[in-house]
């Protein structure tokens, strides 16, 4: 892929860590990966709460809401996330997760507006392209 | 491939960085040092085993990681892994637990039980821990955060059990630096939870003198990034730091030393492992020796849990772990670990089914029953791969410790977070390389199956009624103590900290009198702060 030849818009993405799970090695390369390909990246740190994640999505002005969860508790986030993101406006910006979510939860992510959604074996490309392809 | 090239062998360098030779010679060995610090197990420098018989006399301790749910739900676990032959416990907490909140707390919501057992009060070890025998069974527990609370909930419930407490053995992680690394379940800023573990240290070598307060983790550095090389190094630089704070409080380094613990990770080349243990133990040995002028030789023992890894595990073909997990215990014997555990082939997914649990278990079995491997100790040695390598990985170590040295010392460079950010740089690149298929891996860069299965391992179902329960037992213990005597001993565990005292009696008075994890948490914070994490990249 030839990026220089592509003229692209600025993209700006939220990364979040939500919960207490302390596992961020794979946030953290995602993040790498995303400023690598050029965006703009807010990364949270540790034990975001749904509150948090919504006030910095709207306080930084992002394109991309996304959040690496590996701990188990996603779905009872997301449906304490999603009414906040509502209320915020911020139902027109991409919403990602990614991590360790089994296949069965998907359904359920998606339904709640999660769009992007990129289990572990997931490849830092995939995550790449699907952002840019998405706010074309 | 230009096809017109001569073949030609290509250069291999392992992930510590030290180059691999087709063949090694005497001649090699001789040019990496020596034989002068293989030695005889059982004597200094114990890089052939802290043991003169090892597995001979003992086999390795079998500890697989548990816990989850509720303490009755975790208590029926442990019972099932010790009727199935395992040797110790390691006990799981959830994240409430281990960042020091209580069940009821808000932030709580949806994460009760759901990696570990929840604890809230003294009641709760004492239904995980009935009808266990725990003279028989040690028990490691996997806390840090908050450690010091938990560890006095552990004696106490021993204590109120009729055990003798200056006998009683057992572990708590409780290694908080490598928290701010990876893993992340600090609570304190980095000072003030730096005088947290001495505080335990000091306790336990006055009260508990059997018990090993701190089982420094290379583990989780590992996991997080690092090279074998740097997760030993780093976990020695940490263990010095625990180890100074003691000392400067005037305690002997032979007071002390003897209950250190180390927990190390097994994933990768298995000569890189091997020889990083068998270096590992030759160098500690000589730190203590030499920096610190041990005398008694439990002082500088590198004693041990080795533990197949998870970040050696795979999601794609996950019963490719069940084969990954046996190499790794593998590696763990011919290392001459004390205690071994392995990460079961369902846990890229779920917390272990007692079906991969057993599976487990019955690897490390195979490998003590079948194999051979508890006949011979240190059985590589002698190799001049072996003996090279571990003379080459030695002189890493000393390498990455003396840098850490130059640049501030470990302290600083967690505090400032560049050390996360070094191996936050590394795991990228091995991701990238994984991806691009540079960096091997089966399943998943090569030999993939064309349909991955949707549903490959069953998952351990998350029980929402574990939580009601909790709390409802978290109210019930509330509501039968004695309110006067919970004030009066919290009010005491604020005093201590901001007096600048080992706060450990008052923890251990206000655990006994059912204070709750969240509670004393609280008063420790009102005085310590909470942590800020530094985000550098």
């Amino acid at each position: 892929m030839n990026q220089a030849l592509q003229s692209r818009r600025h993209i700006k993405v939220l990364l979040a860590k939500p919960g207490l799970d302390g596992h961020d090695q794979g946030a953290k390369i995602v993040v790498r990966a995303m400023m690598e390909a050029g965006f703009e990246v807010i990364y949270t740190g540790l034990r975001q709460t749904p509150e948090a994640v919504a006030r910095i999505a709207l306080e930084e002005d992002v394109d991309v809401i996304s959040m690496s969860s590996m701990a188990g508790s996603h779905l009872p986030f997301c449906r304490k996330l999603v009414p906040l993101l509502e209320q915020a406006g911020l139902s027109d910006k991409l919403w990602m997760i990614g991590g360790n979510l089994p296949a069965q939860d998907h359904a359920a992510l998606r339904a709640l507006g999660f769009k992007g959604i990129f289990p572990t074996g997931s490849k830092l490309d995939a995550i790449v392209d699907y952002i840019r392809s998405e706010l074309k | 491939m230009n096809q017109r090239a001569k073949p030609e062998i290509k250069s291999v360098v392992n992930e510590s960085g030290i180059e691999v030779k087709p063949l090694y010679t005497a001649q090699d060995m001789e040019q990496s040092g020596g034989a002068g610090m293989v030695g005889l197990p059982g004597e200094y420098p114990f890089t052939r085993g802290i043991h003169n018989l090892m597995y001979r006399k003992q086999p390795w301790t079998m500890r697989q990681y548990a816990g989850f749910g509720n303490p009755g739900d975790t208590n029926a676990r442990f019972k099932y892994l010790i009727a199935n032959g395992q040797t110790g416990l390691n006990v799981a907490l959830d994240l409430p637990t281990q960042i020091g909140l209580d069940s009821d707390d808000p932030l709580a919501e949806g994460e009760i039980g759901r990696v570990g057992m929840s604890v809230d009060t003294l009641r709760d070890f004492e239904i995980a821990f009935d009808g266990i025998d725990l003279d028989k069974i040690t028990v490691s527990l996997t806390i840090n955060g908050s450690a010091a609370i938990l560890i006095a909930m552990y004696l106490a419930m021993a204590e109120k059990r009729g055990y003798d407490i200056k006998q009683l053995r057992g572990t708590a992680q409780n290694d908080i630096l490598k928290e701010f690394i990876g893993r992340g379940t600090w609570i304190f800023p980095v000072e003030p939870s730096i005088r947290l573990v001495g505080d335990t240290i000091e306790y336990c070598a006055e009260h508990a003198p059997k018990y090993s307060p701190v089982s420094v983790c290379g583990y989780h550095i590992r996991e997080s990034g690092a090279t074998p090389a740097q997760e030993m190094a780093y976990a020695f630089c940490i263990a010095k730091a625990y180890a100074d704070e003691v000392i400067k409080r005037g305690l002997d380094v032979d007071e002390f030393a003897g209950r250190l613990s180390y927990n190390f990770n097994i994933f990768g080349n298995l000569f890189e492992q091997v020889c990083k243990f068998r270096a590992g133990r030759g160098l500690w040995a000589k730190i203590m020796k030499e920096e610190y002028n041990a005398k008694s030789p439990g002082s500088m023992w590198l004693r041990m849990i080795a533990a197949g890894g998870g970040g050696g595990l795979t999601f794609e073909q996950p019963e490719l772990n069940i084969v990954r997990g046996a190499y790794y215990a593998l590696i763990s014997a011919l290392s001459g670990t004390q205690t071994m555990a392995l990460c079961s082939y369902d846990e890229a997914y779920t917390i272990p089914t007692e079906y991969s649990a057993r599976i487990s278990l019955r690897t490390m079995q195979i490998l003590s029953d079948e194999m051979g491997l508890c006949e011979t100790v240190d059985p590589l040695a002698g190799s001049f791969y072996v003996e090279t390598m571990t003379n080459q990985m030695r002189d890493k170590m000393v390498e990455i410790m003396a840098e850490v040295d130059a640049e501030g010392g470990i302290v600083k460079l967690v505090s400032e977070g560049s050390i996360q950010s070094k191996v936050s740089a590394q795991a990228y690149r091995m991701q990238r390389n994984i991806e691009s298929g540079a960096f091997p891996k089966v399943g998943v860069n090569r030999h993939r199956n064309d349909q991955e299965e949707d549903h490959p391992v069953e998952f351990h179902p998350y029980d929402e009624d574990d939580t009601r329960m909790q709390i409802a037992n978290l109210n019930k213990t509330r509501a039968e103590r004695d309110d006067a005597t919970v004030a009066s001993t919290l009010a005491q565990v604020g005093k201590d900290a901001a007096a600048g005292v080992n706060v450990m009696p008052a923890i251990v008075a206000a655990v006994k009198a059912y204070a709750s994890v969240g509670e004393i948490t609280k008063e420790l914070v009102k005085v310590y702060g909470r942590y800020q994490e530094p985000i550098r990249f």
